[in-house]
């Protein structure tokens, strides 16, 4: 309570600090019992030699400054403004258990990072040459007053500024790295529970499928297949796995979905082969429509254990090849129902002025090989 | 799934004395795999799981073929090639990998790997892939072929000073290398063009050469791109 009492009246003194002594009772509730506060900043002689070892030579390099300066209200201001820093150091000091954590780690390499002898031998040559050069610069600043020198004072505000930060530089440092370790120490955290995320909705799940369908074994080659295509994916051309599906906006990305989608779908190996690729547009989803079409026919028909696709994109055209090695048929005598697929996948692309040619014999597999002209020409 | 080294079917081994296989896999179940897949048609004279053993092993047992790794601890595949092929320029490579990554593809091959193939393969075109490298010829699995199509693609004028003969295939070359893209077998290749599969063979042994000898800036550009990607 009585810092507290002493702090407002000491505010008051001094308008600017209303201000000050609003943060700081601000700060205060959040960490529960003054009283407790008050009673340990009172017992804390660490956090006293601290705060004057700060802020007495601070204090009296500003009332020499001032004093130079003849600017007497800047030293009626001081006091109160330091006795109210001195009095805020305390406070947060002796806040709370998490935030003495935070200080200790903060504050103490000020001390000069604890017991080590190395650290308090450079804290002590920190100390002294800061020291030096600030003594240097008020001299010249008091100096430089009475003569008529006009560089001499911003001289002298160098030097005490140069001080300051070899005083404090470290801290700094140290306040400025602790932030950033703990933010990537964060970002690492985030992104392993991604990861676990990401490995227990596909990999694990895959394999819970698999234990239970280890009775058949075109299942678990299945799933095996279409996890391992997910997998590869997500590490290497990092897609998110867990959805089979999407937009494609490339002409590869695209065919990859397509392979996705039919080898979980039908259980069937698709290989693709491509060769360069392009954004796609209207023409090239038809083609792929197309394909997916015939890529599925030859899953259900053929008997084949895997489908090829071959993709190439040429300056003026996309080609695109689905060949399998089943049974194949006579193309002249298809039954209805596989007329109207190949109908369909001729309509598809004919639409945008493509072609679709399907070559096929009983006992040689089928091959349907489909083009369509590019709309951005290239070269 | 197979990416399956396109060629005739069954395997034609020579008469007599079995080939000597080499097996450089880091990976144990997978080597078991191979041997295994292999079967008695072949004699697996030794297995290695890193690059250095790799090395000295091979160049003590002389085997016909080494079935390559093209991930491998200790530099990779094209550091076993380099470090056999210029003292026993007679032991034959053929690279497989679960990495469809194709500049470590191309890079074994450009390091002297004579063909290309997946682990994925099946037994008997395991089989058929190792007979044909130990015959001399060129594996070109379709992944392989695409792979080549696309780093000769970015075609333009050959820089001055390069060999146009090896920095460009030719249209046939071309054509032949599209129809294994698409999956076609060397025979299917051959009928599909009116050409034996002999032609189609020197046709494919003939891109390997360029692609292993060609200084083509390209090649290597491409390759870099590939892996910025």
């Amino acid at each position: 309570m009585w810092v507290r009492i002493g702090f407002v009246l000491v505010a008051i003194s001094s308008g600017v600090m209303v201000f000050v002594y609003a943060m700081a009772w601000l700060l205060i509730p959040m960490e529960g019992d003054t009283g407790n506060i008050y009673s340990r900043a009172i017992g804390d002689r660490r956090g006293i030699r601290t705060v004057a070892a700060i802020l007495v030579p601070l204090l009296i390099a500003v009332q020499f400054i001032t004093s130079s300066l003849h600017v007497p209200f800047v030293g009626f201001v001081g006091w109160p403004t330091f006795l109210a820093l001195g009095i805020i150091v305390l406070i947060w000091r002796n806040a709370g258990e998490s935030e003495k954590a935070f200080i200790d780690d903060d504050v103490m390499p000020l001390l000069g990072t604890g017991t080590q002898g190395k650290g308090r031998r450079w804290l002590v040559a920190r100390v002294g040459v800061g020291l030096l050069v600030g003594a240097v610069g008020i001299a010249v600043l008091v100096r430089g007053h009475t003569t008529v020198a006009a560089l001499q004072p911003v001289g002298g505000a160098v030097l005490v500024i140069a001080a300051a930060v070899v005083i404090f530089g470290p801290w700094w440092l140290t306040l400025v790295r602790d932030l950033i370790a703990e933010r990537q120490a964060r970002a690492l955290a985030e992104e392993r529970a991604q990861m676990a995320a990401h490995v227990h909705d596909s990999v694990l799940q895959t394999l819970a499928l698999i234990q239970r369908s280890s009775d058949d074994p075109q299942q678990v080659v299945r799933l095996a297949r279409a996890q391992e295509r997910e997998l590869r994916a997500w590490l290497f051309e990092g897609r998110p796995p867990g959805a089979i599906g999407g937009d494609a906006t490339m002409l590869a990305e695209g065919v990859g979905l397509l392979q996705r989608q039919v080898e979980a779908d039908h259980g069937i190996a698709v290989q693709v082969v491509l060769v360069g690729d392009c954004p796609l547009d209207d023409a090239l989803r038809a083609l792929l429509d197309a394909a997916r079409e015939a890529t599925v026919n030859a899953a259900k028909w053929s008997g084949a254990d895997q489908v090829s696709i071959f993709a190439e994109v040429e300056s003026d055209t996309v080609m695109l090849y689905v060949r399998d090695r089943g049974r194949g048929f006579d193309p002249e005598a298809v039954p209805e129902g596989r007329q109207g697929i190949a109908q369909s996948i001729r309509a598809r692309v004919a639409r945008f002025g493509g072609m679709a040619v399907v070559r096929s014999a009983p006992g040689e597999g089928a091959e349907v090989q489909l083009s369509v002209p590019r709309r951005e020409r290239v070269k | 799934m197979t990416d399956g080294a396109a060629g005739a079917p069954g395997p034609a081994g020579p008469a007599g004395p079995r080939l000597r296989i080499f097996l450089v896999e880091d990976h144990a179940v997978f080597r078991a795999g191979v041997r295994a897949e292999l079967g008695d048609a072949v004699e697996v004279v030794g297995e290695a799981d890193e690059a250095t053993a790799a090395i000295e092993l091979i160049g003590e047992r002389l085997p016909d073929v080494v079935l390559l790794d093209v991930h491998l601890p200790g530099g990779g595949g094209h550091a076993v090639l380099r470090g056999v092929l210029p003292q026993h320029p007679g032991v034959q490579f053929l690279a497989l990998s679960v990495s469809d990554a194709p500049e470590d593809v191309i890079d074994v091959i450009r390091a002297g790997a004579r063909g290309y193939i997946t682990k994925t393969i099946s037994g008997p075109e395991l089989l058929q892939a190792v007979f044909r490298v130990a015959a001399g010829d060129a594996v070109f699995s379709p992944r392989l072929a695409g792979f080549v199509l696309d780093a000769f693609a970015q075609v333009g004028a050959p820089a001055p000073g390069l060999d146009p003969e090896l920095d460009q295939l030719s249209p046939r070359e071309r054509e032949v290398l599209r129809l294994i893209a698409r999956g076609y077998t060397y025979k299917e290749v051959g009928r599909d063009l009116n050409i034996s599969a002999k032609t189609v063979e020197s046709h494919v042994s003939s891109v390997l050469r360029k692609l292993q000898l060609s200084t083509r800036h390209e090649l290597t550009r491409w390759a870099t791109d590939r892996r910025l990607v």
